[in-house]
């Protein structure tokens, strides 16, 4: 999801560039330019497949775990009983990919649990069962 | 004022509003149904002070000390016109309490029906502003965990009233009988002024305070700078002020134990009592800050979940002062009756190597747990300490930075409900960070579960001492 929004961001900051640099400066500074931009393209696309691909997910017996970052590695365990409400929520892109990013909320608000990009069907069904699950085992605060 | 509201048709009065001061004698119809109203002087105190500025400004206007371009009935006008909304507002405000729940109904126009789950509630507050305190009255806040301004706040009741309420709120809370007395209390500490002074002097408002006041007076002494001394005067009063506010707002701070929950009052002019039930209790902080080194004194601070900030995201915590300042034996004896019971756990230090990534931290930082506590130390010039009871842990995280990894460290996060709750074990090592976090969420789940089982108000019951452990 995120590799189409970094091709189509590339792509025409590419054009962009190189009619601006063809118009002022000729030819030559306009393949330059069109050269700098694919490779910064290239770059970021790694850089967020990178990303994408450290962001994991484990549903245990009686906690979710989610992993996620290069540079900064975090890993969350939060309780399903702790859960105060599950957000699902799919942006304009996210919707033409069918996807769907599931966020589970505590009462804590550092508690970072997160997960991007999932299958809008998987997403559902995370939800329903994150929703029983913290129904069955809710404790107070 | 048994006639139905004007303007307004009655949605469900299956009992006539009862209009009884709320003194003692109604409230012997307590446990009934009826709704109530707050005493008829609480418009004075709510909106006599901006009714009686208003007047005073007319009055200086008309004796010409204050240009106005108002004609001057106009604020006579205004004045009246606050006094009415006062009165209209108390016209409109009722509450009940039955068995579970406290409804609050408010508002003219927009009716706002406010009910409050006793078994939710976070604390009790009873605030009483120095003109509230002359015409013996009290405000009831009643705390609870949410978003936006869930609190109850009944603004005002009489003294008597107001105690007896949260009595039997308490009690309620605590699955008693609506009707037990207020159970008997034992001091724990309370701070002499002069070291509320000393501690307010030492802080960083008050040494600019004085800075202020010094800067002042140089700059007065030679007495041709009196133009550059001016806006340092009201520099000097502001300061001073709101290191005024700190210490009217400690003054002969008191903190004591019941059955109820942990009891702190304060105030010098207006005063405030708040019980917090310590099974509401989410973290304690201590702070011992640099300059009060020398006399080994510390601040504690409790989170409970409650109002939040501004920004809406997760429970915000509310902060209370559970001891503005004290000595470590004192903070050691309230330490004891507000954690789970049992021996302090043993502090474990960072490796050596995290001296590379904490250079100015390395000093304080240290960090353990046991079944029931995790303690972490962390702070550059002044040491803070956090206690966590693992029955109130939200989640666990572990937080490893590019730094971190190439020195095989981690940081452990165990969060408690609040915005910045939390116990952190600071560079740990690797291997032992991920072992911990296991563990971590294991031991709070066993933790939560105990808790579970055991009735709430088991757990205000103060246990065997458990030293405040400091290193």
């Amino acid at each position: 999801m995120r590799c189409a929004e970094v091709i189509t961001c590339g792509g025409a900051v590419a054009v962009v560039a190189s009619s601006a640099a063809g118009l002022t400066l000729g030819g030559v500074a306009a393949a330059v330019a069109v050269a700098v931009v694919l490779a910064g393209t290239v770059a970021a696309l790694w850089f967020v497949r990178n990303r994408f691909r450290s962001w994991a997910y484990q549903e245990r017996d009686e906690d979710l775990i989610v992993e996620r970052g290069v540079m900064i590695r975090r890993l969350s365990v939060v309780p399903y009983g702790r859960m105060q409400f599950v957000d699902v929520s799919a942006g304009p892109i996210d919707r033409v990919f069918r996807l769907a990013t599931v966020k589970l909320h505590t009462a804590a608000a550092a508690s970072d649990a997160r997960i991007p990009g999932l299958e809008r069907d998987e997403a559902a069904r995370l939800r329903d069962r994150l929703a029983a699950l913290g129904e069955a085992k809710a404790a107070g605060l | 004022m048994t006639e139905p509201l004007p303007g307004r048709p009655r949605r469900d009065a299956p009992h006539p509003p009862v209009f009884d001061g709320s003194g003692p004698p109604g409230w012997a119809a307590m446990t009934g149904h009826g709704w109530r109203r707050l005493h008829p002087l609480s418009p004075v105190v709510r909106f006599g002070r901006a009714a009686l500025a208003v007047l005073a400004l007319a009055g200086l206007s008309t004796t010409g000390l204050i240009g106005s371009t108002w004609p001057h009935w106009w604020d006579v006008v205004l004045a009246v016109l606050i006094a009415v909304a006062g009165f209209v507002n108390w016209l409109v405000t009722r509450w009940t309490l039955d068995g579970v729940t406290l409804r609050i109904e408010t508002g003219l126009l927009r009716r706002d029906s406010r009910q409050l789950p006793i078994a939710r509630i976070q604390a009790v507050d009873l605030v009483r502003p120095f003109l509230a305190r002359m015409l013996g009255l009290a405000e009831l806040r009643v705390r609870l965990a949410g978003s936006g301004d869930a609190d109850g706040r009944l603004a005002y009741l009489t003294e008597q009233g107001a105690e007896m309420l949260r009595a039997r709120l308490l009690a309620a809370h605590h699955g008693l009988d609506p009707a037990t007395p207020e159970p008997a209390e034992r001091v724990v500490t309370s701070v002499p002024t002069g070291r509320l002074l000393g501690s307010a002097l030492l802080s960083s408002i008050g040494l600019a305070t004085v800075a202020v006041a010094a800067a002042v007076a140089a700059a007065l002494s030679p007495a041709g700078l009196f133009g550059a001394a001016a806006p340092l005067v009201w520099l000097a009063i502001v300061c001073g002020m709101i290191a005024w506010r700190r210490v009217s707002d400690q003054y002969a701070f008191t903190v004591a134990a019941s059955p109820d929950g942990v009891r702190i009052r304060r105030g010098l002019l207006g005063t405030v009592a708040e019980t917090i039930p310590v099974a509401r209790i989410q973290a304690i902080r201590m702070v011992e800050p640099l300059l009060w080194r020398p006399w080994h004194w510390c601040r504690l601070e409790v989170d409970v979940a409650g109002n939040p900030g501004r920004e809406g995201e997760g429970t915000g915590a509310m902060r209370k002062a559970l001891l503005p300042v004290g000595t470590r034996a004192e903070a050691g004896r309230l330490l004891a009756i507000t954690l789970p019971a049992g021996p302090a756990p043993v502090l474990a230090r960072p490796p050596g190597r995290a001296r590379v990534k904490a250079p100015l931290s390395y000093h304080f930082l240290a960090a353990g747990h046991d079944p029931a506590l995790a303690v972490a130390v962390t702070g550059r010039l002044r040491r803070e300490t956090t206690w966590v009871p693992l029955a109130k842990a939200q989640s666990v995280r572990l937080v490893q930075g590019p730094l971190q990894r190439r020195l095989g460290l981690a940081t452990v996060h165990l969060d408690a409900a609040g915005r910045h709750v939390r116990a952190e074990f600071r560079e740990r090592r690797q291997e032992d960070a991920r072992a911990l976090v296991g563990e971590l969420a294991a031991l709070s789940r066993s933790a939560r579960r105990q808790a579970a089982q055991a009735p709430s108000h088991a757990a205000a019951v103060p246990g065997p001492e458990r030293q405040a452990e400091i290193v």
